[in-house]
């Protein structure tokens, strides 16, 4: 897949609560959960970002809460991909399993800034800064990681396997 | 070379044979659940699935804990899924309200969890029951459904980090203390996708109470989780508790760890964690002054007995300060009983405090206690991040339910030598 879009930057440890708050929990509507997306770090976020778009974070992106909510609000939202110096365990999970491309690099989110254009190849892992000029090669994801997000993300590996188990 | 306690629950749970780190497998799962924010998801995509049925019905746990009994009408039909998914698919372990505890103190209670499981739940606290001896690990909604629907998850075999502690522990310092001085040694991402083994003298003579207190918070320095050697308090727990046999796994002497790290308690004094991470933690002395507006005492990291039992040691004969809400919660139906039955709700409603149903509520901003803007609580829950407990511009600090109760008195953070010398 091939994603291009405009660079948010946030800094280290945006935690889950930040990117959607509590008190919009008691829904799983993804669309809802949407309107309310980083919210509290910036309550005009949501009206800022185009579909598309990329954010590129610090250490620690997405610590705290196992809410899938979180990266379900920035992909619907328009988050399109995250790359961050590194992610919290239960949120990067969490991303794959949802198909919501995430990269570690601490080199792209030293030297991008807001407002730069990235192209990604999610396949190939070489992340292209346009305004910058520079092109990053990064570290392909294990095998079985691949397999799930070639499938579709962690649903259509769970469906196939049902279907195999019930045959 | 010896394996770690991880190493070896894993190797049990898969058929991948001569693990090695970084390793991804699949493993056996013996206990998985949710709660009423992440199973609605969950069951959606269970359902989706095909799965006829979940893996097995005596071990998936469904606990509507953080927005009941129901707050508003959004989250009474949240908790109307589980019940009817539970109801439909006969899943035997369904806490409704009067059952219900927060699910991490209640399912060790229930006996649920034991050691040498492989627990898997939809909330990043799940590492509590790691106490145990169990691995036990947070994930999402995704990989919850997955686990119901074929009873085994895919995961990557972390390295560990041991932990040592030595050395006499101060008075009033606990297993709160303790984890908030080791999360601000590290780093909230000190331990991202690594096991944190607590070890040593210490960890020995600490009660379960405040064990499970230590793992819960393992995630805070961003661990896959916390795990405890069991020894004879882990079976004096399990005692009449157990609700099937279970197998006991110890870390080998010549084991692998990626990091040793060594802990002398004896320096540590009562900690608090300032906002808006809990790797803010500082010694007591730091913080002592700063007005509050509440406290609270309870939730999966501090709502068991003990927790109950060291607030009331210090509220006793005591009043809260007229310009702060205490907010006691016990974490289970059991807890709450136990803590009448001890006098210690007595106590409390003399002290001027509320007392709750058991429920998850104000620690993440859920609802029975929220700060309004500019207001400051101090807590014995686990996150002080930017708005976790109501509006974005509130705060909150920390700590041991002793300095939460301590502080509910003199309306200001306080050590509760404070209170307690009179």
């Amino acid at each position: 897949m091939m994603i291009k879009g405009k660079v948010w930057k946030f800094k280290d440890n945006i935690d889950t609560d930040v990117i959607i708050p509590a008190r919009y929990l008691n829904t799983s509507d993804p669309k809802e959960l949407a309107l309310h997306c980083m919210e509290d770090y910036d309550s005009e976020f949501v009206k800022k970002i185009n579909q598309g778009d990329i954010i590129v974070a610090g250490r620690n992106f997405g610590c705290g809460s196992s809410r899938e909510h979180a990266p379900i609000a920035l992909k619907v939202a328009g988050v399109s991909c995250i790359i961050a110096k590194s992610f919290a365990r239960i949120f990067f999970r969490n991303a794959i399993n949802i198909g919501l491309p995430i990269f570690e690099s601490e080199e792209i989110a030293d030297q991008s800034s807001e407002g730069d254009f990235l192209e990604v190849d999610t396949v190939k892992g070489i992340i292209k800064n346009i305004n910058k000029d520079r092109a990053y090669k990064l570290n392909p994801l294990p095998a079985f990681i691949q397999n799930i997000i070639s499938l579709g993300g962690l649903r259509e590996y769970v469906k196939e396997e049902v279907r195999r188990r019930n045959r | 070379m010896g394996k770690t306690i991880v190493e070896k629950i894993l190797s049990a749970h898969t058929d991948t044979n001569n693990l090695r780190i970084g390793d991804i497998i699949k493993a056996r799962v013996d206990f998985a659940f949710a709660n009423d924010i992440t199973a609605p998801i969950a069951i959606k995509y269970f359902k989706e699935s095909g799965a006829k049925e979940v893996f097995n019905k005596k071990r998936v746990g469904l606990i509507p804990d953080h927005f009941a009994p129901n707050k508003d009408i959004k989250s009474a039909e949240q908790c109307k899924l589980l019940r009817e998914f539970a109801q439909e698919y006969e899943i035997e372990n369904y806490f409704e309200i009067g059952k219900m505890g927060i699910e991490h103190a209640l399912l060790p209670e229930k006996g649920l969890v034991l050691p040498g499981d492989v627990v898997v739940g939809a909330d990043s606290h799940t590492d509590t029951s790691g106490a145990l001896g169990a691995f036990a690990i947070g994930v999402g909604s995704t990989d919850l459904a997955a686990i119901m629907a074929l009873g085994e998850a895919w995961l990557k075999v972390s390295p560990t980090i041991k932990f040592i502690y030595s050395g006499k522990l101060n008075k009033w310092v606990s297993g709160k203390d303790l984890i908030l001085y080791t999360i601000s040694k590290i780093g909230v991402d000190g331990a991202n996708y690594k096991v944190m083994e607590f070890s040593g003298e210490v960890i020995k003579r600490l009660s379960m109470d405040n064990r499970f207190t230590m793992c819960n918070m393992a995630i805070e320095a961003g661990a896959k989780t916390g795990i405890i050697e069991p020894d004879e308090t882990t079976l004096e727990y399990l005692k009449g508790r157990a609700k099937r046999p279970f197998q006991i796994y110890k870390s080998d002497t010549d084991a692998h760890y990626e990091k040793i790290i060594e802990i002398d308690v004896s320096k540590i004094e009562p900690q608090v964690a300032f906002p808006h991470l809990p790797e803010n933690a500082k010694p007591i002395g730091e913080a002592k002054g700063i007005k509050i507006d509440q406290s609270i005492i309870g939730s999966c990291t501090n709502g068991r007995i003990e927790d109950l039992r060291i607030a009331a040691e210090i509220l006793k004969g005591q009043q809260v300060h007229s310009e702060v809400r205490l907010i006691i919660i016990p974490a289970t139906q059991d807890v709450y009983l136990q803590a009448l039955r001890e006098g210690l709700i007595d106590i409390f409603i003399f002290s001027g405090a509320a007392v709750s149903t058991p429920t998850c509520g104000p620690c993440l901003g859920g609802y029975m206690g929220i700060l309004a803007k500019g207001e400051r609580a101090i807590s014995t829950t686990n996150r002080n991040f930017v708005g976790r407990m109501g509006h974005p511009e509130s705060e909150v600090y920390l700590a041991s339910p002793a300095v939460a109760a301590a502080s509910a008195i003199l309306g200001r953070i306080a050590s509760p030598e404070e209170v307690k010398q009179g």
